[in-house]
């Protein structure tokens, strides 16, 4: 089971926080777009963030706008999966199309804290912290098809391809 | 078992007889909108390998969110946008100047009823005043509909949110929706096709219930609805671009959640800093100071607004350090407020007149908020940050409120002008 560092945020965070609106038109790049990443919400999260972090939100994750850059300045800053009791409809898209796993679980985001590790299990739809195993229901298999493609670009230029 | 609206929707755009919630169906949109994030998903749409887009009108693209161009960059991405519409042939361009995407493309003809319309903008579920099916998609998922005009969708579980009664001036649909949004929180409708029926729904004009169905985002629904009746016909005399068939909820259909709402009991309501759900009535703030007014947006920038301002504002003047923003949702409607004096009041009252287009409301340009500052605004967001700095507070009203408290400076119940 993959282990990661937990971020730890609050309910109803939105896409403005996660990447403000002042950026969303300049033509940006992944990597640039990273170092904006939780900019308004927690300023120090962009440059101590290490690869194979995990985000622990509550309710609503991403709610506000469609931007994708919330879900792509995440991914590029190396997070390796964000779990959530819920999520917003189109941060939930959005992440799933740029490769970056969300997991909606009901139980257990209130007792994980910010740096304590969790593991988690994609593919077998488990979640781990403290000894505990936490059950999500498995995605879709065409929403899974995505993500196990790296997103759907390049999902939908191998479908093409074909 | 009868079917909701999405249902019915969904599953005959599926070409399927009978569709269930949380069945997911692939299907092709009539029409899909991109705005000035067309440049970056052009890009996207260039790493997928096609050349040309497959069918260039199904794309309505509008220059709306920091127009003119404010700074060097901006008017690059415009330029790339303008090459990208002229390299693929698509017709269904709107540059800067003719109005926010979510007025234009109602006001051009496309918002049909019994449509399905995706938009890679969130507040795209504004034409389900209209009676179509109009849902938010991210950048990447827009690209894909340039390659393949085709997207995969989960049929939504439904709400049905039944106003009784009648508003009555100065209440407006804007308080009404706040109310809703402040009872159930902002991912209260999460997921779900939210239909709003019901005699005060009924009573509205078209521009009312686009800030129903614009707002419905911010209760984290998929989309919103309201049936179409004589008023959307009347609306779309002259506009249609082509045929349309009316989709209704069958009688039968099964709700998740019915909720009920009483309008004639309605005060004016208010969000406060920094969440959409964070309502109270707008006695209940009253007193707080403020230095910027902005009366606009896709959300209440239509003529309607700006006339009930006007009514407000008519032999006023706003008060001293106050700036009030005026922003009209498109040209056609800045053209109409021109003729009748609307612009001509509220210019005179102190107000500031921008072109059409989305303006202050995303932070980007044209008065953004300095630490400490507040603003009254009758956009449908107050996040942290959103308007400029993060140490800035957005108060979210009616466009009787914004007007009422540029008179005093300070947050004020619409009704004492009344
Ligand atoms: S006016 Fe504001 S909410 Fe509406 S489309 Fe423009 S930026 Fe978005």
């Amino acid at each position: 089971m993959n282990k990661g560092r937990v971020w730890k945020y609050g309910d109803d965070v939105n896409t403005d926080v996660i990447f403000p609106g002042k950026y969303t038109y300049q033509p940006m790049e992944p990597a640039e777009m990273a170092e904006h990443s939780l900019e308004d919400l927690d300023p120090g999260f962009a440059k101590a963030v290490q690869p194979g972090d995990i985000i622990v939100a509550g309710k609503n994750f991403g709610c506000g706008s469609s931007r994708e850059q919330a879900a792509t300045c995440l991914k590029a800053s190396g997070v390796a999966a964000i779990i959530a009791p819920s999520f917003s409809r189109l941060f939930f898209r959005n992440a799933i199309n740029s490769g970056l796993p969300v997991i909606e679980l009901a139980q257990g985001t209130d007792d994980m804290q910010k740096g304590d590790l969790v593991g988690v299990d994609f593919a077998a739809g488990k979640v781990e912290h403290n000894g505990n195993i936490y059950s999500f229901p498995p995605l879709p298999p065409e929403v899974l098809a995505i993500l196990e493609d790296g997103g759907l670009i390049p999902h939908v230029k191998k479908v093409l391809s074909k | 078992m009868g079917m909701t609206f999405a249902q019915k929707i969904l599953a005959a755009k599926a070409g399927l007889d009978s569709i269930d919630v949380g069945q997911i169906v692939e299907i092709e949109p009539d029409v899909s909108l991109s705005h000035d994030n067309t440049a970056a998903i052009a890009k996207t749409f260039a790493k997928i390998g096609v050349s040309n887009v497959k069918d260039p009108d199904m794309f309505v693209i509008v220059l709306d969110h920091t127009v003119p161009a404010s700074e060097e960059k901006y008017a690059q991405n415009h330029k790339e946008i303008r090459e990208f519409v002229q390299m693929q042939g698509i017709r269904r361009f709107y540059d800067v100047g003719v109005g926010i995407c979510h007025q234009v493309l109602p006001e051009k003809g496309f918002a049909l009823p019994g449509t399905l319309i995706l938009g890679s903008d969130s507040h795209t579920t504004t034409y389900g005043a209209f009676g179509a099916f109009a849902a938010g998609v991210g950048r990447s998922e827009m690209a894909v509909l340039y390659a393949t005009s085709r997207i995969w969708l989960k049929t939504p579980a439904s709400f049905k949110i039944i106003v009784r009664g009648k508003l009555s001036d100065p209440v407006s649909a804007k308080d009404l929706i706040l109310n809703i949004i402040g009872s159930i929180g902002a991912d209260g409708a999460l997921y779900k096709s939210v239909e709003y029926t019901g005699e005060a729904i009924d009573d509205m004009s078209i521009g009312s219930r686009m800030v129903l169905c614009n707002m419905a985002i911010e209760m984290g629904a998929k989309n919103g609805y309201c049936a179409p009746d004589k008023k959307t016909f009347e609306f779309l005399v002259n506009r249609a671009e082509g045929e349309y068939t009316s989709v209704y909820p069958d009688d039968d259909a099964v709700y998740e959640r019915v909720l009920e709402f009483d309008a004639s009991a309605l005060s004016p309501q208010i969000a406060r800093p920094h969440t959409v759900d964070n309502v109270c009535s707008v006695k209940a703030v009253a007193g707080t100071p403020i230095h910027q007014a902005l009366l606009g947006t896709c959300t209440n920038g239509r003529l309607e607004d700006l006339r009930i301002a006007a009514k407000i504002l008519k032999g006023r003047t706003v008060a001293n350090g106050v700036r009030l923003l005026v922003l009209p949702a498109s040209q056609e409607i800045l053209l109409e407020a021109l003729k009748e004096g609307v612009i001509d009041t509220l210019v005179r009252a102190g107000g500031l007149l921008l072109n059409p287009g989305c303006g202050p409301c995303l932070g980007a340009h044209q008065g953004v908020l300095a630490p400490g500052e507040a603003c009254i605004s009758t956009a449908n967001r107050n996040f942290k940050g959103r308007m400029g700095s993060r140490d800035a507070e957005t108060y979210l009203g009616s466009p009787a409120t914004v007007a009422a408290s540029a008179i005093t400076g300070v947050i004020t119940d619409p009704r004492e002008f009344f």
